[in-house]
């Protein structure tokens, strides 16, 4: 049995279905990101875990007891709030003693955990002040600290980082792993941002349109994306439309325009109308009669640590990224030829939801 | 009970906005005030509408029946047509003198940096606060027969006017109580108004002048409106002002009310005449609400 | 930086004296040591202030406006505080009719308030009580603060509160702790600005004060009309005087221009 899990969790407003049949397993410990768009239900489900909406039919049970239908304030979560929520007429110490105090706990036992609690998210300095004399870094720790203090079997963090410039979002991803690692409470956060979600979760779990598509390590997800969606969603992709050609045990030949492109998926039929998805790192420029397809440079993008190239080509326009070694790029205009492996070739069944276009890039 | 539903089991406060639970608790925390007001404004208006229909014995000095003549009064009686009439004249010039004085004034002052705005901001608006009988009170003296403005006309060689109980007087003084309701939605708009805008209009080469007819005064347009009719509205129904400056002969609806009431005691002729100033008043404010939410937040986000 | 030409400023130099004129001279007569009417330009005397003092009917038409101001105030904001939680948090049936009608004194003339008031006592027989008085002035002040509040609790994050709740506080709790020290500034901002609506009001209170509930306007006006003495200026600077005490702790405690202009 799992510490936290959620059972066909669902919620209705009205005739509209903002969280559908929802499942999911936590285990002791482990940190878990849900990932999608803006609308998806992940901060409703969020919300049913702490306990501010109410469930419309399923069940939600931590450590083996049932809280789908316990308040909010019996549940002793800790929760990391987008906008932070803290109490702005209260010093940092207070925000933080705050929880201590509604568990009764005595006055002489609060102070030391509150400054424990302060000292781990490295703002013990800060205790006196209020929250508008402190960055949004800072206040973002004291957020962290106010919910940790309390001990949670479960902490919940809502966008945590989004209210952070990019730097900064980027040095608290690792701090909060580095925290949680720590203190090692299960946690489950909620954000539109794959980058965050890949580096700081033990597992991602992506929701569309208030479902679960695709439960996976974020490696996993990156590299077998189970829809087409998300391979738009997660990262860049080039997807190409095509039919099955031939089909082995262990392949396929599938024809893209006119060229045959060989797959290692198993069990397609010939004929079939599939999609393939091709992560643009893993296409590589080769001279122009060295590679599976020849094209031309159509523009270049300069990212510092890579190159974007977009190569027009038979298949229409592709994105490549090459790393930045050092060497020479292809100029602008230059014939290229590309060339890849069959096993990073990932096929999605049927026909793509709409023309792909290089420019469209889905972020949140 | 023996099934429960779940979704009839009260949500946790803290839950979506707004709220829906079930609708005890908001009628709980409304009930009280809910109660004075119906008490104290619907009750009262509705009686007072009552009395306005009810007949009037000089003799005996009581009311009953049912009767027009009181709005019938209002509309043939030369009396109260004039006092309407003069009553909507010096409502209008004071609205519009508010307009030419109240506009500039808005402008001007955005364009300060503190903290000269917020004090003259504050000069402006604080005077608000303070009673008007002593606001008129000062009109008085300065207008009065040794006061100084006769003192500078008679020092220019204008000599000595008669200023007090006439229109002028009651037109300025009102101008005087009324200029902040015009100052606060000018300038609430001018607030809202990206500096960068009329900078872009310059950069095409506007003139200021250009630049300020036909792009900031478009955009403040709504909050000249809703000042006016604040205006119009407020000086339409002012009591002390008329009332202490005006003198015996120079009434306006709201004296000419007070007289009904507390010197003829004829009640019912009083609350017609609260009633038509009442319906004109929301009529206007109803109007306004209507083309003012439609159109312009519309054109203007 | 100013970017007000030299017209500009002449303009606005006019319109702050036009403002300031009249409560001005009126701060300056109230010195004088004459009989009449006049500026003080033979040295400067407080016999007027003295004799507001030992005037019984101003002295009690004083505390007559400070009680009913310091109580209308007090039980506007007691009943506005719930009000405007029910107003702003909540879907019900009626919130809009609700919310126009708590609102609609600002929109009814003071005059047409005071006869209807004036009418209701008259039926129920309560005319000249204090106690209806201050009922009377409860309902034209409540909407002044009912603004101020709902501006404060629908601009209040109810994550705050959220968060409060899962740390383990109960409802009674939450409000105590949180969400009514974070709207009072919106709560003594909306007292004050009751208290100064209700001290000043006239034009309501002229219909429905009886010769022992006589408020200080009210007074001044009675006195204003009948004769006019130095005295009326002494009062009237006092006035002027406990209003810039109130205006300088209405700006403390929450910006005028906040109250005046409404939020940002």
């Amino acid at each position: 049995m799992s510490f936290l899990e959620l059972k066909n969790i669902t919620k209705r407003y009205g005739p509209m279905t903002a969280v559908g049949d929802v499942s999911l397993s936590v285990e002791k410990g482990e940190f878990v990101s849900l990932l999608g768009p803006s609308g998806c239900g992940k901060t409703t489900t969020l919300q049913m875990i702490a306990g501010f909406v109410e469930p419309s039919a399923g069940t939600i049970r931590l450590d083996g007891r049932d809280i789908t239908r316990a308040k909010a304030n019996s549940r002793g979560l800790g929760i990391v709030f987008q906008s932070y929520a803290l109490f702005p007429h209260m010093t940092v110490f207070d925000n933080v003693s705050f929880g201590l105090e509604m568990q009764r706990v005595p006055k002489g036992e609060r102070k030391p955990r509150v400054e424990e609690a302060l000292s781990l998210v490295h703002l013990a300095p800060y205790a006196k002040r209020y929250p508008r004399e402190l960055s949004g870094g800072q206040r973002q720790r004291v957020a962290l600290a106010r919910a940790l203090v309390i001990r949670p079997p479960v902490l919940l963090l809502d966008e945590p980082l989004s209210n952070l410039d990019a730097k900064l979002r980027e040095a608290m991803q690792f701090e909060l792993r580095e925290i949680q690692r720590k203190v090692g409470t299960t946690t489950v956060m909620v954000t539109h941002d794959q980058a965050e979600a890949f580096s700081i979760s033990d597992r991602v779990v992506v929701m569309e349109a208030g479902r679960i598509t695709q439960i996976d390590q974020p490696y996993r997800i990156y590299e077998h994306p189970e829809t087409e969606f998300i391979s738009r969603f997660v990262g860049k992709t080039n997807l190409l439309p095509g039919k099955v050609a031939t089909a082995t045990g262990a392949g396929a030949t599938v024809s893209l325009a006119g060229i045959a492109v060989p797959v290692e998926t198993a069990g397609l039929s010939v004929g079939e109308t599939v999609t393939l998805c091709i992560r643009p790192e893993k296409l590589h420029l080769t001279a122009p009669s060295g590679g599976l397809l020849t094209g031309r440079v159509a523009d270049r993008f300069f990212l510092g640590s890579q190159w974007l190239y977009h190569i027009d080509g038979p298949l229409g326009t592709l994105m490549v990224v090459t790393p930045n070694d050092g060497s020479t790029p292809a100029e602008q205009g230059a014939p290229v030829g590309l060339e890849w492996s069959p096993s990073v070739v990932r096929v999605h069944r049927g026909a793509m939801a709409e023309a792909p276009d290089v420019a469209l890039e889905v972020t949140g | 009970m023996s099934t429960t539903l779940p979704d009839a089991a009260p949500a946790s406060p803290g839950g979506e906005t707004p709220e829906r639970r079930f609708p005890s608790a908001p009628l709980f925390l409304s009930g009280p005030a809910a109660l004075l007001f119906a008490a104290l404004v619907l009750t009262p208006l509705f009686l007072t509408a009552l009395l306005s229909f009810n007949q009037f014995d000089y003799a005996t000095g009581r009311t009953g029946g049912f009767t027009l003549e009181h709005y019938l009064a209002v509309v043939t009686d030369e009396y109260y047509l004039e006092i309407f009439l003069r009553t909507f004249r010096i409502s209008a010039l004071a609205t519009a003198i508010c307009v030419v004085i109240g506009v500039p004034e808005a402008y001007i002052l955005s364009r300060m940096s503190n903290p000269w705005r917020s004090i003259f901001l504050l000069v402006i608006l604080a005077p608000l606060l303070v009673s008007v009988v002593v606001r008129a009170f000062g009109w008085s003296m300065l207008l009065g027969p040794e006061g100084p403005v006769n003192g500078a006309l008679i020092a220019l060689g204008i000599g000595r006017m008669k200023l007090l109980y006439s229109e002028g007087t009651v037109v300025v003084a009102l101008v005087h109580v009324m200029l902040p309701f015009m100052v606060i939605p000018v300038w609430t708009s001018l607030q809202k108004l990206d500096p960068a805008v009329e900078q872009a209009a310059l950069s095409f080469g506007a003139s200021r002048a250009t630049a300020i007819v036909r792009v900031v005064a478009p955009q403040i347009l709504p909050g000249i409106l809703s000042g006016s009719l604040i205006v119009f509205g407020l000086s339409a129904s002012a009591f002390a002002i008329p009332g202490l400056l005006g003198g015996r002969r120079l009434k306006m609806v709201a004296t000419v009310v007070y007289d009904q009431y507390l010197s003829d005691l004829n009640w019912p002729m009083g609350a017609a005449v609260a009633v038509i100033l009442l319906a004109a008043n929301l009529i206007i404010m109803l109007t306004y609400h209507r083309m003012v939410e439609g159109h312009y937040r519309r054109r203007l986000g | 930086m100013t970017r007000n030409g030299p017209v500009a400023l002449f303009f606005h130099a006019l319109v702050v004296i036009f403002m300031l004129a009249p409560l001005v001279i009126v701060c300056l007569v109230a010195f004088t040591p004459e009989n009449t009417l006049s500026l003080p330009t033979r040295g400067f005397s407080l016999r007027w202030f003295e004799a507001v003092f030992h005037h019984p009917d101003f002295v009690q038409s004083f505390w007559n406006s400070l009680w009913l101001a310091v109580l209308s105030a007090t039980l506007a904001v007691a009943l506005a505080v719930p009000a405007s939680l029910a107003i702003t948090r909540y879907e019900f049936p009626g919130r809009g009719f609700l919310n126009a009608l708590f609102l609609s004194p600002l929109i009814i003339p003071h005059l047409v308030l005071g006869v209807a008031m004036l009418r209701l006592f008259a039926v129920v027989g309560a005319a000249g009580s204090f106690g209806w008085l201050v009922a009377a002035h409860m309902v034209i002040v409540t909407p002044y603060v009912m603004r101020l509040l709902i501006a404060a609790i629908s601009g209040f994050d109810r994550s705050v509160e959220q968060a409060a709740f899962s740390l383990g506080a109960s409802e009674a709790t939450v409000f105590r702790r949180v969400t009514l020290p974070m709207i009072l500034p919106g709560v003594t901002g909306g007292w004050l600005i009751a208290f100064i609506n209700s001290f000043d009001e006239l034009t309501m209170s002229i219909f429905i004060t009886s010769p022992s509930t006589v408020t200080l306007p009210v007074r001044m006006y009675m006195y204003a009309t009948e004769s006019i003495d130095p005295m009326m200026a002494a009062v009237s600077a006092l006035i002027i005087g406990i209003t810039a005490v109130a205006v300088l702790l209405l700006d403390r405690v929450y910006g005028l221009d906040r109250i005046l202009v409404g939020q940002q």
